[in-house]
């Protein structure tokens, strides 16, 4: 039985840890994230959880503290943003190539500099490559949810890799939404116990773990890593199937979002699609045939399955939230132009660099992508492909 | 989703006073009351007495939209002072309401809203909440002005919740429910325009 | 279970352990490093008075020791540094002539 409830999105992820019950948590502040791991220290305070709080100097920390446990055979959780995620970014990459399941909680920010604690998406997109599955939410129900599947995917044997759950910063961790949780036992019931095959405390069974790799070793193992990285698609969609079968709310790699005869459409990643639905709304009642693909699973990345869905558009923009500096567009944009290129005939892409350091994106801002795409689609007139949106500039 | 039945508010605020609170707790009531909320705050580095943002938008439909309010039905002012820094008029809607925590009377204060037409509503938050409470706490005031001007819920099952959530919130200090119960009613009746 | 002794360098990544990791102890035994050795302790065992101070100092523990009393070199993991060498007051362990 679900229950109705109003949360941020940080308190919403922190009571889906409280339902969850880690063995342990590697804790240290860093703003949009902070309230997550000040909400759980109330329930570790208060005796609802029997996780291990380890209070640590810096993110290298809590995600160290993170690693030895998921070694040991706990379940293992942290929380972080921008600069702590990218203070994390060694460990990241052993997390990951050690295989250890665990999962980490991203109020998404920008990375400096300069200086700024609003939204983007450039602390997760710079750890794109860490080898962590990432699982993006538009808004505080789906960071529950995303939550919730995200322990029984990393867990998956196939898989062992860790996970990347991840919010908008502020503009969702901090925002006041409706919610339906589970109840604590549907929550426990879903993720079960996790019983690893092996770990370090483990009397019966010595075990090194993160042994120094020679040469000869090295590359079959990240190809072992690529490979569970390519199983994780398929645990995703069986977890997101499961947590479907339980709440009725229905999961994939993205969604899509009245592109079933659209010819023009966004690719977008996180909050902003939730504004791109209401303006896609405002242009089908003007008989405007607009979609919308919402990018829920950015690592595995779900190339041939976004390319099924575009394929028939005649124009896309994709909007990134984080710059790349390729110069020549964002890392989704590269990701979903690469998809595209297998296909007979793709439909026209654009690039939009968008919403970078907390700059509103409204659904005027909106209307005129699809305005723009609308003109391309008309004349096949391109022009430029990587933009940013709403720079002033002087004409 | 239908932005007919949709009301969207904008408080004004200095960051210290409570609007974010404020802010927060009206979207609690709504909820209580059915309805589907958003309360969120516009962040940036907080500082004491800066001007301050945040948001509402309360429906019968869960909103997707995430963006700041542009066109708000209503705005509130915590602070007066902020009049004459801050464009608290901005695509404010003429059918709405601007409800500015003042001692003046909405005549006095229109002239200062640069050409607003719409509905002007004034309640002195701070002498309320001082000859009740003892102290400047605008933002019950504000918070009980704005649902009798807005009626974004129902007035008295307003109280009703609030009173609730009060005796939760201070539990250990029952005596304060009282003081805050009669600032809630006394604004509600007080506020002008 | 995948053993240590069934993994070497033309193993497909398939056989290989997730993230290398190792199931059992005193793998080092599957692994002769004492071919990196270019000079050779010996054990005088005459000369020897049992204090045991060479065995701490050895960095690879490549002095065994049994019933209180060390015995000949370990020479499958001696790296022959030379410290016992240094650390013996009794002149125990000298260099084995070259051959």
């Amino acid at each position: 039985m679900a229950h109705l409830d109003r949360l941020s999105g940080n308190e919403a992820v922190a009571v889906a840890m409280r339902q969850i019950d880690p063995d342990v948590m590697g804790a240290f502040p860093i703003t949009p994230s902070t309230e997550i791991p000040q909400y759980f220290a109330q329930y570790v305070a208060d005796g609802l959880v029997h996780t291990e709080l380890v209070t640590v100097e810096s993110e290298h920390s809590s995600m160290s503290v993170c690693m030895g446990a998921a070694a040991a055979g706990g379940r293992a959780i942290s929380a972080t943003s921008s600069a702590g995620l990218a203070l994390m970014y060694e460990l990241l990459y052993v997390a990951a190539s050690s295989r250890l399941p665990i999962v980490l909680a991203v109020s998404t920010r920008a990375l400096s500099g300069p200086i700024n604690i609003n939204n983007d998406h450039s602390d997760a997109m710079g750890a794109r490559d860490a080898g962590w599955i990432q699982i993006y939410a538009e808004n505080n129900q789906e960071v529950y949810d995303n939550y919730v599947q995200a322990f029984p995917i990393a867990e998956t044997p196939e898989v062992r890799l860790p996970v990347m759950i991840c919010q908008d910063g502020f503009i969702t961790s901090h925002a006041v939404e409706n919610i339906e949780l589970l109840e604590d036992e549907e929550v426990k019931g879903f993720v079960g116990e996790y019983n690893p095959e092996h770990y370090l405390l483990n009397s019966r069974e010595p075990l090194a773990v993160g042994p120094y790799d020679v040469t000869h070793y090295y590359m079959e193992h990240k190809k072992q890593e690529a490979e569970a990285m390519k199983n994780a698609k398929a645990a995703i969609l069986e977890q997101a199937r499961r947590f479907e079968a339980l709440t009725g709310r229905k999961y994939g790699f993205f969604e899509e979002y009245r592109m079933e005869d659209a010819e023009e459409a966004i690719v977008v990643i996180g909050s902003t699609a939730g504004t791109a639905k209401a303006t896609v709304d405002m242009l089908r009642a003007e008989g405007r045939k607009v979609g919308l693909v919402k990018v829920r699973v950015f690592r595995p990345f779900p190339g041939e399955e976004l390319a099924r869905a575009l394929k028939h558009c005649r124009a896309v923009a994709v909007m990134d939230k984080s710059e790349g500096f390729s110069a020549c567009g964002g890392p989704l944009f590269a990701e979903t132009r690469s998809a595209l290129y297998d296909l007979e005939s793709r439909p026209k892409l654009i690039n939009i660099v968008y919403g970078l350091g907390g700059r509103d994106v409204s659904t005027k801002d909106i209307a005129a992508v699809y305005d723009r795409l609308h003109h391309l689609a008309q004349t096949g007139q391109v022009g430029e492909v990587y933009t940013h949106m709403g720079v002033r500039e002087e004409v | 989703m239908s932005s007919q039945d949709m009301v969207e508010i904008r408080w004004h605020g200095r960051g210290g006073q409570g609007a974010k609170t404020a802010c927060l707790l009206l979207a609690d009531a709504a909820f209580s009351s059915g309805k589907y909320v958003q309360g969120f705050p516009e962040y940036g580095p907080e500082r004491s007495g800066a001007p301050i943002t945040a948001y509402n938008r309360i429906s019968t439909e869960r909103c997707g939209i995430h963006s700041n309010i542009y066109e708000p039905d209503y705005v509130v002012v915590v602070d007066e002072g902020l009049i004459s820094c801050v464009d608290v008029t901005a695509g404010l809607k003429e059918s709405g309401a601007i409800i500015i925590n003042s001692s003046r009377s909405p005549e006095e204060l229109r002239p200062l809203l640069k050409g607003y037409r719409g509905r002007v509503c004034t309640i002195d938050a701070n002498r309320i909440s001082r000859e009740i409470l003892g102290a400047v706490f605008p933002n019950t005031p504000m918070l009980a002005a704005t649902v009798k001007v807005s009626r974004v819920v129902d007035p008295e099952k307003f109280a009703k919740d609030m009173e609730e959530s009060f005796h939760h919130k201070f539990a250990s200090k029952p005596q304060v429910i009282e003081g805050n119960m009669r600032v809630l009613k006394t604004s509600m009746e007080e506020v002008q325009g | 279970m995948k053993r240590a002794k069934d993994i070497h360098e033309n193993s497909p990544w398939q056989d290989l352990t997730p993230g290398g990791e190792i199931y059992e102890p005193a793998t080092s035994l599957l692994f002769n490093t004492g071919d990196w050795r270019t000079q050779t302790p010996v054990f005088l065992e005459d000369k020897c008075k049992q204090c045991l101070l060479c065995v701490p100092y050895c960095p690879d523990s490549a002095i065994p020791v049994k019933d209180g009393k060390r015995g000949e070199f370990d020479l499958m993991h001696c790296k022959g540094c030379g410290i016992c060498i240094t650390a013996c007051p009794f002149d125990a362990i000298v260099w084995k002539e070259a051959e």
